[in-house]
């Protein structure tokens, strides 16, 4: 289903048979095989240690790797991520958790203000190799504070790398490239995909970090989607065929910088686009990928770009969050607002 | 520790972490010996000598580049002037390897560190946010918004322990910054790693125009640290001696695996908050009066004068060299900065991004396009 998975296994490690596993897995996987490659990379955050985190991201990690290199922090968000600026000044590349996405917040300055600009403040004299994984979005029946796509928040800083894996085969691949990145980024984890699971080989071979890729190829509309919505809009791909919709899927991977050629390739070819988001809609990435692809496809297009995006609301409680949420249904509704009429669909 | 320990848990050590009640003093403003040593060591002559000669030079660098900023040659001027002897005898008393995190107040302690004087004002002259190269005397950039260097402190000095590197971070912090929550954060960061960290609350009476009155209700802001678990000492900041002695035995600590040590120095600050401010709007001209009084390089002059160590022609000498400082930064500070557009785009990302390379070619045609 994806370049990703069709390529081989990386040099010196043995040949892998294609096994179930899920994101969460993959994600273990991926820091257990960073700590092992490179001594100076350290994961710290709450519970990441003796708990192994709440989701179970660092599962066994503190047991394999020892107290030094994997360790429980107090519980100071602005702390940890000001603690591993300070480590990356010092020779260390620090894999830092935020426990909810809503409960990063505390640390925004010492992100948007000192992690993303330190290497522009200093000439580029001061790299900062430190990661953020931050689990993201809703959809998990999570109380309030932890269901918050903060994407935005970070896009709009420019000096960070904002990344977020669609799949679990992407979620190895893409964390371990955010690990060996020069600059910061921020991760961010679909939490709502946690366990789902695909058949993959799990490679650190594959798309550069900040590369798109097309998850589903199609003719008609492009699908633009991340993180917990590449899922969801390959199902509504799968249901479009019914209505005899070629629906092209592009997975952002990369929500900064953003990977205009490969995006506008696709809009260019199918001249139909339509971007997803949990996020709310207003002055939510999407209206950056819209402007984006307005300004340079515009000849392209046979319709305007629409959205299908969270509502413009505080996200709601678990009992209403479906309502909140863009599913199969309002993606169709959507690529039929797509002036088929007009069109040479 | 399970909960039975926890129960029977006492408070073991409130007094080996708690500060002296009034600031410990070496020297007294009269240039006498000080009337509360504490347990400091009293610095040898050399290193008084040296203390002096570099409050000197950073008294005539804060005076020029408070000119300069009049001038319009800074953006703005942050004056260290009253807190000579913290800027002066806290960074002397690191040893190389270690590392300063200073703030925009905080010019002097970089230029003592042993950064250019033109580089140290470049965030100030507005050349680019730092102007320094912070592995070159192992000073991190000088930051604005109070107290988030001092996690980075915390990081790094904790990343130093990881790596069994004998190094210790020196922070230094305002009575302002105390209330921000990154201070919190870093005391509570450092006590529990026990991070070779120093931290040095410059107490200089006011945020700003907000008196310390208003900022805490704390009975001394050392005394905060043992809150934290964090040892902490209170002493007389325009008292160059126990200022450098206080640091150093905090950095001794550090760096036998003792963690981390809070300071805080008495001390004042004798010009508005910046060139910019009007002190006189919040505070009485007899208030400032009475704290040039006590003036920290006059103190320690009279104290070295009195013990031999100091006479006229070396104090001429030292005057001379001051104006020579003076008269290099002012040239270097009158020429127009000459900085490249293009650069702009360089060190957002380790390599610029396509995007970021249309946009360097899309500034550049303008600049080309508007040149005469």
């Amino acid at each position: 289903m994806t370049t990703v998975m069709s390529r081989p296994a990386a040099s010196g490690t043995a040949p892998q048979a294609p096994a179930p596993v899920t994101m969460a897995a993959a994600l273990n996987r991926a820091l257990a095989d960073s700590l092992e490659a490179d001594e100076r990379v350290v994961v710290f955050g709450e519970d990441v240690g003796t708990l192994g985190g709440v989701f179970r991201i660092t599962d066994g990690l503190a047991g394999r790797f020892g107290e030094r290199r994997v360790f429980d922090t107090p519980i100071a968000e602005s702390g940890i991520v000001g603690a591993a600026i300070g480590m990356a000044m010092n020779g260390l590349v620090p894999v830092v958790e935020m426990q909810f996405d809503a409960f990063a917040y505390p640390a925004f300055e010492q992100v948007t203000s000192h992690l993303a600009k330190l290497c522009n403040r200093t000439r580029g004299r001061v790299a900062l190799p430190v990661v953020i994984r931050v689990p993201f979005g809703g959809g998990i029946g999570g109380v309030e504070h932890h269901s918050d796509s903060s994407e935005a928040y970070y896009t709009h800083t420019p000096g960070l790398r904002v990344v977020t894996p669609g799949t679990p085969a992407d979620a190895y691949l893409l964390l371990r490239e955010a690990i060996r990145c020069p600059d910061p980024v921020v991760f961010l984890e679909p939490k709502r995909r946690y366990w789902s699971k695909e058949t993959a080989v799990l490679t650190p071979e594959g798309p550069p970090i900040d590369r798109a890729v097309v998850r589903r190829a199609g003719r008609d509309v492009t699908l633009i989607a991340y993180g917990g919505m590449v899922t969801t809009a390959l199902e509504a791909a799968e249901a479009a065929v019914e209505e005899n919709w070629d629906v092209e899927v592009v997975d952002l991977r990369s929500l900064s910088p953003f990977d205009d050629q490969t995006v506008t390739e696709s809009v260019s070819r199918t001249g139909r686009a339509l971007v997803v988001h949990e996020a709310a809609g207003f002055a939510g990435y999407g209206a950056e990928v819209a402007a984006r692809l307005t300004e340079q496809c515009f000849h392209y297009l046979e319709a305007p770009i629409l959205r299908v995006t969270g509502l413009d609301i505080p996200y709601p409680p678990p009992h209403l969050e479906h309502l909140y949420l863009p599913n199969v249904d309002r993606i169709l509704d959507a690529i039929a607002r797509l002036q088929w009429e007009s069109g040479d669909a | 520790m399970t909960n039975k320990a926890r129960l029977r848990k006492t408070t073991p050590d409130i007094d080996r972490l708690l500060p002296s009640t009034t600031p410990l003093q070496l020297i007294a403003p009269d240039g006498q010996p000080g009337q509360n040593p504490g347990g400091l060591t009293f610095p040898e002559p050399d290193v008084l000598v040296g203390l002096h000669r570099r409050m000197v030079l950073g008294r005539r660098f804060d005076t020029q580049a408070t000119v300069l900023a009049r001038q319009g040659r800074l953006a703005v001027y942050p004056s260290s002037r009253g807190q000579d002897a913290c800027q002066v005898a806290a960074v002397l008393a690191l040893r190389d390897q270690d590392w300063l995190f200073p703030t925009y107040r905080d010019s002097v302690a970089v230029l003592t560190r042993g950064v250019d004087a033109a580089e140290t004002l470049g965030l100030l002259r507005g050349d680019w946010h730092c102007g320094y190269d912070p592995y070159e005397h192992r000073v991190a950039p000088q930051c604005t918004p109070l107290a988030t260097q001092a996690v980075h402190a915390v990081g790094l000095a904790y990343a130093a322990t990881l790596q069994a590197r004998d190094q210790v971070a020196l922070v230094l912090l305002g009575d302002g910054a105390t209330s921000e929550g990154d201070t919190h954060e870093a005391l509570n960061l450092a006590g529990v790693w026990k991070a070779p960290v120093v931290f040095l609350v410059q107490n200089n009476g006011y945020a700003i125009s907000v008196p310390l009155a208003k900022q805490t209700a704390a009975p001394t802001l050392a005394a905060k640290g043992v809150g934290y678990g964090v040892p902490s000492l209170l002493v007389d900041g325009n008292d160059a001696a126990a200022v450098y002695a206080a640091v150093r035995a905090g950095i001794e600590r550090a760096a036998g695996s003792g963690g981390p040590t809070l300071i805080e120095a008495i001390t004042y600050r004798v010009e508005a908050h910046t060139n910019a401010d009007d002190a006189t709007r919040y505070r009485a001209d007899d208030e400032i009066r009475g704290w040039l009084e006590r003036d920290p390089i006059a103190r320690l002059e009279a104290y070295l004068r009195a013990g031999q160590l100091l006479d006229d022609a070396a104090a001429g000498r030292l005057e001379a060299e001051a104006e020579q400082l003076a008269a290099r930064l002012r040239d270097r500070m009158n020429t127009d900065v000459s900085a490249d557009p293009a650069e702009l785009f360089e060190h957002v990302y380790a390599r610029p991004t396509a995007a970021l390379e249309r946009q360097r070619e899309a500034l550049l045609a303008e600049l080309e396009e508007a040149a005469p």
